[in-house]
């Protein structure tokens, strides 16, 4: 797919290792590389962005603005949208639809199977669960992607990473990313293309698709993508004007690399401290690990079926003594439908708070930040030393399943052990 | 970035030093760059971060600025005046975006192992290398035609600059449309 989709954006040479210039369908950026796109964008001499239609906007990482400075970052965005005609501007409270940036742009209809979306933010991969080369740069990048439409790249190599059997209780897309970062680590995937197969990838519904891609940068991949299939169209078709064509590798695809991990009745697993790619079973947790801060969100896991999995952990019980959760929905339209389903309820009644959505705790911004010592089990992608707060803080990922169990046991448990394996989300 | 000769101390880092360890999250609310480079490489050792003095030359290991894309990395190392970084091999995003800001960063498995802490090294691209008081020498790996003629057009920001004008001499310039 990695071929198809870079030849249809301008890359003449599709070989690996050639460079060219790839057309974009679409440029984001977030206040932060935003604030520094627009200081080379004028430095560049470029009046006008290539074109409004095509560039989005999301203020999500310091949002709501957490100080002066960070108020003027997104103040600085706004009047940009404003002067050029961007529509596709968000920032928390100010619309009826606003999020984080990877939940929020699909869920708006912007991403579509076989488009190059290169974004200010590593975790613009995650576009690849709609077989979108979505692909993380910097802010010069950008710069250059409003001016021309274009960015430079190079043509990655592809490793297909297929996932062999059928999954256990409680796992999810998140377990399986994990999985495969803590098979070839955190620079396993560098500059690669990953496309991931398999019946557990093809049985994920879109949002577990999201966690699996949103995470290939943690291996540093350059992208990550699943076939847009059935499941893809489907979930497209309520979100664009057309039902979008789907996207498979062509018959007899070669692959640079192939990697195959057996997940046949494999349970949910977690990266321990301070690496994404320091990954063992739940099981093998140091006995007895309390978790002062529980943080479900981000954009790799905030969406409607994390929240409804950790429903399911907290319905009927309470927050462990001495442990706290913070909810942060992905978007607002998540929230709200976490709302129509009595989710939030369930997490406020159990004794968690609700975040706006919003970046927050997950880089160390705001909304959750760990003190000197203390433990957090986290949905999010990075745990690198210092991520969530104080540098001797620790951070533990996992899925929803496994953050709703620690928040009710007050330290890290398999889910079955607070809830009897049921009907999966 | 200069063909000079270009003369530094090493300061030697480890693997996967990540880019909220070059400038930690926090600061992102920072945006001139005198303020970031204040606190380069913070989030990896506090202790480090403040003996740091202009001209050093990092020398890291394998996976260089990997983790967020964050452009605050590279130009917090600019801001302090560090003279290049030298690694084993760099994250992606990290490496383009040295390149376009018009960081040196040199990627040799051969200097990153071999460097010693504090030593004087002077690097000379015009003829290819490394050389340590101390530490012996080290060829530089030749950098691929692209990425050689953004940095011979000093970065990404004049690269673009030039194609807008040759757009815009065109008459069909991004400049402009509607």
């Amino acid at each position: 797919m990695t071929a198809q989709i870079l030849e249809r954006h301008g890359i003449e040479d599709g070989r690996p290792g050639a460079f060219g210039l790839a057309r974009c369908d679409l440029v984001m950026v977030n206040e932060i590389s935003g604030v520094l796109a627009l200081e080379a964008l004028a430095q560049m001499g470029a009046q006008r962005v290539f074109d409004p239609s095509r560039v989005a906007i999301v203020c999500d990482h310091f949002v709501p603005a957490k100080d002066v400075r960070s108020a003027d970052m997104i103040s600085r965005m706004r009047r940009f949208a404003r002067e050029q005609g961007i529509e596709n501007f968000w920032e928390a409270g100010g619309t009826r639809e606003a999020g984080i940036e990877h939940t929020l742009l699909p869920e708006q209809g912007l991403v579509r199977p076989g488009d190059f979306i290169p974004g200010g933010d590593s975790h613009t991969c995650t576009y690849g669960a709609f077989a979108a080369f979505g692909t993380g740069m910097g802010s010069t990048d950008m710069a250059a992607a409003l001016a021309l439409g274009e960015v430079w790249i190079k043509v990655p190599e592809t490793e297909r990473v297929q996932f062999a059997g059928t999954p256990g209780a409680f796992t999810t897309g998140k377990d399986l990313i994990l999985a495969y970062i803590g098979r070839v680590g955190v620079a396993g995937a560098t500059y690669r293309a990953l496309e991931f197969d398999g019946p557990a990838v093809s049985a994920l519904g879109i949002d577990g698709r999201l966690a699996l891609c949103n995470m290939a940068v943690e291996a540093g991949a350059k992208t990550g993508l699943v076939a847009a299939d059935a499941t893809t169209v489907a979930w497209l078709a309520e979100r664009l004007d057309a039902p979008p064509a789907p996207l498979a590798p062509a018959p007899g695809a070669v692959y640079e690399h192939h990697t195959t991990i057996d997940v046949d009745g494999m349970g949910p697993l977690l990266a321990m401290p301070s690496s994404p790619g320091n990954v063992v079973a739940v099981g093998d947790a140091p006995a007895g690990t309390h978790v002062d801060q529980v943080y479900v969100g981000n954009c790799s896991n905030g969406t409607m079926t994390d929240l409804r999995q950790l429903a399911e952990m907290l319905r009927g019980h309470t927050v462990a003594r001495g442990t706290r959760l913070i909810v942060v929905p992905a978007t607002q339209r998540i929230y709200r439908q976490a709302l129509a389903e009595g989710l939030v309820e369930v997490i406020l009644e159990a004794g968690g708070m609700m975040s706006p959505p919003t970046c927050g705790a997950c880089y160390g911004g705001q909304n959750g930040i760990l003190g000197a010592g203390e433990t957090a089990i986290a949905t999010t992608n990075r745990n690198f030393r210092g991520r969530m707060g104080h540098r001797d803080s620790r951070v533990f990922l996992a899925n929803a399943y496994v953050a709703g169990a620690a928040a009710v046991a007050g330290e890290i448990v398999a889910p079955g052990a607070v809830a009897p394996p049921g009907a999966p989300a | 970035m200069s063909a000079g000769p270009l003369r530094g101390r090493v300061v030697r880092l480890g693997d996967d030093v990540d880019t909220d360890a070059i400038i930690p999250g926090p600061y992102l609310n920072l945006t001139d760059p005198a303020g970031l480079g204040e606190h380069l490489l913070e989030g990896y050792d506090p202790e480090l971060s403040r003996r740091i003095a202009p001209g050093d030359i990092l020398v890291a290991g394998e996976n260089f600025g990997c983790g967020s894309s964050r452009e605050q990395a590279p130009v917090a190392i600019l801001a302090r005046g560090v003279g290049a970084v030298i690694a084993a091999s760099y994250a992606r995003i990290f490496l383009r975006n040295a390149i376009n800001l018009g960081l040196l960063a040199i990627e040799s498995r051969e200097a990153s192992a071999g460097l010693l802490e504090g030593d004087a090294v002077d690097i000379d691209l015009a003829q290819g290398v490394i050389a340590g008081e101390r530490s012996g020498s080290f060829a530089v790996p030749p950098t691929p035609p692209f990425v050689a003629q953004i940095i011979a057009q000093g970065g990404l920001v004049p690269w673009v600059r030039r194609r807008l004008e040759e757009r815009s001499a065109a008459g069909g310039g991004v400049d402009h449309e509607p």
